[in-house]
């Protein structure tokens, strides 16, 4: 590994030409896309993104095949990239998470070559490594001038932190950006720089508001979730690293976020502030900065208004590209200074494995996120889930997929007890002097099974559907074609 | 023994289930469900509607379940009160048969 360097982008000399181009289609011929291409892009607009799905379809019309997607996430809204694959377009595909038809069609086994699931720090780590190679990245930005400074606010469109598309404008041979609106010379602070960028394209709607942010982050009413989550925070008060300057990440489900405001009244009450909290950045952790209980934010994505508001705003809430965010091959991210991080789980077995990536049902429905690349790098891992949910038991024999390794994770509150990861006896050896009710993850699993009832098991095909990638690049899980 | 009416019980709300139970032309009971964890507990779920049915001797029904990740006690609870409903029965409920054990 010492003798990997980072992967270059092609060198270019800027000539005074105009970089903004008069359409979708000028830009894939400027750019050359052509057969067995890897181009990529990012998923700050979540589930509002308009841009991929333009520029697939322009790419089909040109009649380009063997496109290989590098994402940084997938959603519902990319299901027409069925089609492209069914027509040859797409014969490979890059992501973090997969849901939805399109998720339902790979999993079944829609796709000849298997899937690659990354991390988000390893995705990083692949692109900076060079073992994803960029040929054109096609980049939404809600604002940029005619040279490329972008931003991630916009007049129509807001995201806040552009942290994936970073990494692809600085590693991507040709980088186009997708605006609708096109800002005077120079547009800043900005995100992407213009010597990263190639050409501009100017289009109508590049999203949907809706669809990219929620106006409001709603606290869980679930009691069932309140008590998980204010167990997960008295975890987290009676560990020796809940001191003065700590740092943390929360997830961003239900249980997890309300880890957050349990967490926030004991601050409070002893008297101690956060140095930097991490994330996925939502508006319960805008306020905590806001209110001077932290004294930084570090964001790659933001999810909701208030948080883009408290992005645009408040010096201290930093943005960070995904590799600043959890890069492992680099001289340290953000990560790797964590003390506590607090995340969800779809299944974690008598082993600690973790999956949220596929259902129960052999269905991929998920995303890897950065839930292995934070759970590795923090002191301590707290797992934050129901022992079902509705008939489905969260805490099983065995995961359907393996996307965080038992080793790194620590502690699982659910609201029938605390488990502790039997390797940190430091942390069971603290809790068992609490009034906690700390109990085996055995116990767990058996309590959960008597409730639901042994599930018959899901029957897949010998057939890989998708690789697992863990962070470092080896191979942690394959997901196995579902019978229909 | 068959029904009086036809009956229903439960709802469509996630962990319940939603139950139509009327007689058919047979002696065997037939059961028809939908479940949204069909893979997985499917022919469980159908096999303890036919063995509610027996112990109530209910012959010649068919039952329509639409599941939605209901326990198993919850079936139990909404196919007696589809079965006592069918047989007007619901304010004389049989309680040596009705045994959650």
């Amino acid at each position: 590994m010492n003798e990997l360097k980072r992967h270059g982008k092609a060198i270019k000399v800027y000539k005074g030409e105009d970089k903004v181009l008069s359409s979708l289609e000028e830009a894939i011929d400027k750019a050359g896309v052509k057969d067995g291409m890897t181009i990529s892009f990012h998923h700050h607009f979540r589930e509002g993104d308009y841009t991929l799905n333009m520029v697939m379809e322009a790419i089909a019309k040109k009649g380009i095949k063997d496109i290989k997607i590098a994402s940084s996430s997938l959603g519902k809204i990319h299901e027409p990239l069925i089609e492209h694959i069914k027509k040859g377009v797409v014969t490979e595909i890059n992501t973090s998470g997969l849901r939805g038809k399109l998720a339902e069609f790979i999993s079944k086994g829609g796709l000849e070559k298997p899937i690659t699931i990354r991390s988000h720090g390893g995705r990083a780590r692949a692109i900076e490594a060079g073992e994803i190679k960029i040929d054109v990245a096609f980049l939404a930005v809600p604002s940029t001038d005619a040279m490329g400074n972008a931003s991630g606010i916009g007049a129509n469109t807001k995201c806040g932190s552009l942290g994936y598309a970073i990494v692809d404008a600085r590693y991507a041979d040709t980088v186009v950006l997708l605006t609708d609106d096109l800002k005077p010379y120079p547009n800043m602070p900005a995100s992407i720089r213009q010597q990263e960028v190639d050409y501009i394209v100017k289009l109508d709607k590049i999203g949907d508001p809706e669809g990219i942010s929620a106006d409001a982050t709603r606290f869980t009413k679930n009691p069932k979730e309140l008590k998980i989550a204010e167990n997960a925070a008295k975890v987290i008060r009676a560990l020796p690293y809940f001191k003065d300057q700590f740092s943390f990440q929360t997830g961003s489900g239900g249980a997890s976020l309300a880890v957050t405001r349990f967490l926030k009244d004991f601050m409070k009450e002893d008297g101690i502030k956060a140095s930097f909290i991490l994330g996925g950045i939502s508006q319960p952790i805008a306020e905590i900065l806001e209110e001077g209980l932290t004294d930084h934010l570090f964001d790659t994505q933001t999810f909701d208004a208030y948080a883009i508001e408290s992005f645009r705003k408040n010096p201290n809430h930093h943005e960070i590209s995904v590799s600043e965010y959890a890069n492992p091959w680099s001289m340290g991210s953000i990560a790797s200074q964590l003390d506590y991080v607090i995340l969800s789980a779809l299944e974690i077995d008598r082993d600690f494995n973790v999956n949220v990536m596929t259902g129960s049902d052999g269905i991929i429905m998920g995303a890897s996120g950065g839930h292995s690349d934070t759970a590795a790098s923090a002191k301590v891992t707290v797992i934050v889930a129901p022992l079902y949910r509705g008939r489905i038991a969260t805490v099983v024999d065995k995961v359907t997929s393996v996307i965080t390794p038992g080793k790194d994770v620590d502690v699982l509150v659910t609201e029938r007890g605390i488990a502790v990861n039997p390797a940190r006896k430091d942390i069971l050896a603290i809790l068992e002097k609490t009034n906690l009710p700390v109990v085996s993850i055995d116990a767990l699993a058996d309590a959960a099974l008597k409730i639901v009832g042994k599930p018959d098991p899901i029957e897949f095909t010998d057939r890989v559907v998708a690789n697992i990638e863990y962070r470092d690049g080896s191979i942690i899980d394959v997901i196995h074609q579902s019978k229909a | 023994m068959q029904l009086n009416k036809p009956a229903t019980s439960g709802t469509m709300d996630s962990c319940d289930i939603s139950i139509r139970i009327e007689n058919n032309a047979g002696t065997e009971n037939e059961v028809f469900l939908s479940s949204i964890v069909e893979k997985q507990y499917g022919k469980q779920i159908v096999a303890l509607i036919h063995e509610i049915l027996k112990k109530h001797q209910i012959e010649g029904v068919t039952v329509n379940a639409v599941d939605r990740g209901a326990l198993d006690c919850t079936i139990k609870a909404r196919l007696e009160s589809a079965i006592y409903r069918g047989l007007e029965k619901e304010h004389a409920l049989d309680w040596s048969v009705i045994d959650h054990e």
